[in-house]
């Protein structure tokens, strides 16, 4: 079975700029309440963009089986 | 690729504000948008809608970090991020901010004379004369002044830090991002508090 990467918001760390909404292509991430961001693991393409955003890099892209 | 809204360009109108603070220091007024808008979105609306959406400086960081390639694109150090740190620095902005409107009051006062000149980093006195023109109180420009020095200090930080890191590493560290986020927390905890009470209150079946 072929592994898929979904975004991972460390929530505790989150400073909920809202960079990584900005990033996503498909609008799957978004802030929640202004107090992190949360990702829409059902949505996700796993493309890694707001990885790369994150300015405090509390975002990492993590296999999950498919 | 997601289609631009009006939104998508207050970097100009924050590049523009800092501009103008070179040719009439009393456009600096204009920038307690950035102080009171932010606020107003997080006790009201209870969100970060400015952060998310609106703000100019962070638009501006992202603009020339990535499509100018002038950021490193680097993970932030552990301790800048860190919660000591963040919240450290909104009390040291809050101080030098308080410290500011205190300047401000002397001059309205009389006890102090207008110091034409803008405090770069809470240290170094550049000259800023002729971006006054006398056309207004003091005071009034006393307080440009100040204002105009915290917003180019931190826009100085915001593009060390943008350099160096990510391109938004300024919103890291904001002291208005890191003020709204804990409006937003607590404003959630509380509304969270309101309901368990009202369950409480509700009779027993």
């Amino acid at each position: 079975m072929a592994a898929k990467r979904k975004a991972e918001v460390d929530q505790k760390s989150c400073v909920a700029c809202g960079a990584c909404a900005k990033a996503c292509p498909i609008g799957a991430v978004a802030v929640w309440k202004g107090m992190w961001a949360k990702v829409d693991t059902g949505r996700c393409v796993g493309c890694g963009r707001c990885e790369k955003a994150c300015p405090a890099s509390v975002i990492r892209m993590k296999e999950v089986e498919a | 690729m997601k289609k631009k809204k009006w939104y998508d360009y207050l970097w100009i109108v924050s590049a523009t504000y800092l501009i103008l603070g070179f040719f009439n220091i009393l456009f600096a007024w204009i920038g307690l948008l950035c102080f009171f808008i932010p606020l107003l979105l997080a006790i009201f609306g209870g969100d970060k809608l400015y952060c998310n959406r609106y703000c100019g400086r962070g638009q501006l960081f992202d603009l020339l970090g990535n499509k100018f390639h002038l950021s490193r694109k680097k993970d932030i150090p552990g301790f800048l991020r860190s919660k000591r740190f963040r919240y450290g620095f909104l009390i040291f902005f809050f101080i030098m901010f308080f410290q500011m409107l205190f300047n401000t009051y002397l001059v309205f006062q009389g006890t102090n004379s207008l110091k034409e000149a803008v405090t770069l980093l809470w240290t170094f006195r550049l000259p800023w004369n002729w971006a006054y023109h006398g056309t207004a109180a003091p005071w009034v420009a006393q307080f440009a002044f100040g204002f105009y020095s915290v917003m180019l200090t931190s826009t100085v930080l915001g593009l060390v830090t943008m350099a160096l890191f990510k391109p938004r590493s300024w919103c890291v560290y904001c002291p208005m991002g890191t003020m709204t986020q804990t409006i937003c927390k607590a404003k959630y905890s509380c509304m969270g508090c309101g309901r368990k009470k009202k369950y409480r209150r509700e009779p027993l079946t």
